[in-house]
């Protein structure tokens, strides 16, 4: 059984004025566990009401979600969204080792382990000497990390991250794709990523699954499989790294349109 | 450099009310108001007065603060209340607080429940619309970060919403110090028979000058005194925005 199941996902939004909008239709797919799996597409094409949706944030218009075969109607215990805004999600009235606490309290772990568990976290996204620091004190860069260390500190199944490098420069980008792909690795964690960057999405996932613009459906899938673990330069390196670049550039410059 | 400046008008006072005779009814030397202060101040009789209107400010102001931070953050949380008791509000709380004293005399009398009340419901509206201003404005994804850990309401309002509005509500904390000082003060010249207000005024109807303005620098003393205690505590329980504040002055 797939761990995560999206079963002919809609959902349509009711501006002010009545009018309505659809911003996805009758998505479906199937996620296994320990999978990388990327979600490309157009700005405003609803990737992020995709996700709020399968984070249970969001009910849908019609359709759902399913997690260990059980629908999801709120957000369920062993999943957790990391969000693309860290600015307005981290809490600023906590230091950096609060924030990552916050993820296991949210756990029930208020034990003296919690903080040795925090610390190692926090030494994993690699922001050692930096847990009394507060997040209006880091840069864009290391708050993301920050955000990233306290959501692995809820211990979660599936982690989702709504273009979480989106508001950072490129080369923090580059490092912090390489400190998701570690974390991937070290913790088995599920993870479904959207990104606008494709080749982003090439370079770290196990597969990509291309949406349309709105109303957002799946126009194709690619698996990606370049050897792990996978390095900045001779990956991206390779001849068919950029092929597949290419390819879905031309589809979604094609294919904006919906089918 | 300030009290310098401080000083230099002292010194114009007192100069200007020894020379001047006639003028020492009404602007008695710096140095006679002082002597007379410590008189009052030692022999207990100003102190008495001073510790009822301690009492009647604590009372109004810890009141009406533990009161509009739960109202506020209900109505900042609920907008159905909110929109209720919208129009309530905006026309209250343009009206200066003051005016309620004469109807707080003849519902309550004059008295210690009397001031208190109109203390508490001047201290009330600051407090109360900087409370629903931040928890209304917080930010959604802050809400849907709680939601994402598997935090229930319950969870969510006190370990994000209320620390999240907590720099607003202390904005109005602020606000309020002041505005309960006034109050009890001005209720206590108004219809008082105790209290710093009251002794304020009854010297200036005696005549006694120098112990009318002994009495305005006791009442200074204290609200200066109490500012600095507020902003000892917020100085603690806001630790983490010292920082942030500074370098945003820059």
């Amino acid at each position: 059984m797939p761990l995560l199941e999206v079963q002919n996902l809609s959902k349509t939004y009711r501006q002010m004025g009545g009018e309505t909008t659809v911003a996805i239709r009758e998505i479906s797919c199937k996620i296994q566990r320990g999978e990388f799996v990327s979600f490309v597409g157009p700005s405003g094409c609803g990737k992020t009401t995709l996700l709020m949706s399968i984070a249970g944030l969001i009910a849908p218009s019609s359709g759902r979600v399913m997690v260990h075969g059980k629908e999801v109607t709120g957000p369920p215990p062993n999943l957790v969204l990391v969000f693309q805004d860290f600015n307005k999600s981290l809490f600023a009235w906590r230091s950096v080792l609060g924030n990552v606490r916050f993820g296991l309290e949210a756990r029930g772990n208020h034990s003296r382990q919690a903080e040795g568990k925090a610390r190692s976290l926090i030494d994993l996204v690699g922001l050692n000497g930096f847990e009394n620091h507060y997040p209006w004190e880091l840069s864009g860069g290391m708050q993301q990390r920050v955000a990233i260390a306290r959501a692995l500190a809820y211990e979660p199944e599936v982690l989702l991250m709504d273009e979480p490098f989106g508001s950072l420069d490129a080369l923090t980008r580059l490092e912090l794709e390489d400190t998701v792909l570690k974390l991937w690795e070290e913790l088995s964690t599920t993870i479904l990523f959207i990104t606008h960057d494709i080749e982003e999405a090439i370079y770290l996932s196990d597969r990509i699954l291309l949406l349309s613009q709105r109303p957002s459906q799946i126009v194709e899938e690619l698996p990606i499989d370049f050897a792990r673990p996978r390095n900045q330069v001779v990956t991206r390196a390779e001849a068919r790294f950029m092929e597949i670049r290419n390819r879905i550039y031309q589809r979604i410059r094609n294919e904006g349109a919906p089918l | 450099m300030g009290w310098l400046a401080f000083s230099f008008l002292l010194l114009i006072w007192e100069l200007g009310s020894r020379l001047n005779p006639a003028l020492q009814p009404y602007l008695p030397p710096v140095s006679r108001i002082l002597s007379t202060l410590g008189e009052v101040v030692l022999s207990g009789q100003i102190v008495s007065h001073l510790m009822i209107t301690l009492s009647r400010f604590l009372q109004g102001y810890l009141l009406a603060a533990s009161m509009a931070v739960i109202l506020g953050t209900v109505l900042g949380y609920f907008r159905l209340a909110h929109s209720l008791f919208e129009a309530v509000i905006e026309f209250l709380r343009p009206m200066p607080s003051v005016a309620i004293i004469p109807v707080a005399v003849l519902l309550l009398g004059i008295g210690d429940a009397m001031i208190v009340a109109v203390t508490v419901y001047a201290s009330l509206w600051p407090v109360l619309i900087n409370t629903i201003d931040g928890v209304r404005h917080i930010e959604r994804t802050l809400i849907d970060t709680g939601r994402t850990f598997g935090l229930n309401r319950r969870k969510i309002l006190w370990q994000v919403v209320l620390p999240a509005a907590a720099p607003y509500i202390v904005t109005g904390l602020r606000i309020s110090l002041s505005i309960a000082l006034i109050l009890v003060t001005t209720a206590e010249m108004v219809a008082g028979s105790k209290g710093l207000g009251f002794f304020i005024l009854d010297e200036e109807r005696s005549m006694n000058s120098s112990n009318m303005y002994a009495g305005v620098i006791l009442v200074a003393v204290l609200g200066y005194l109490l500012n600095r205690l507020f902003l000892l505590c917020e100085a603690w329980a806001m630790n983490w925005r010292r920082g942030m504040l500074a370098r945003e002055s820059i």
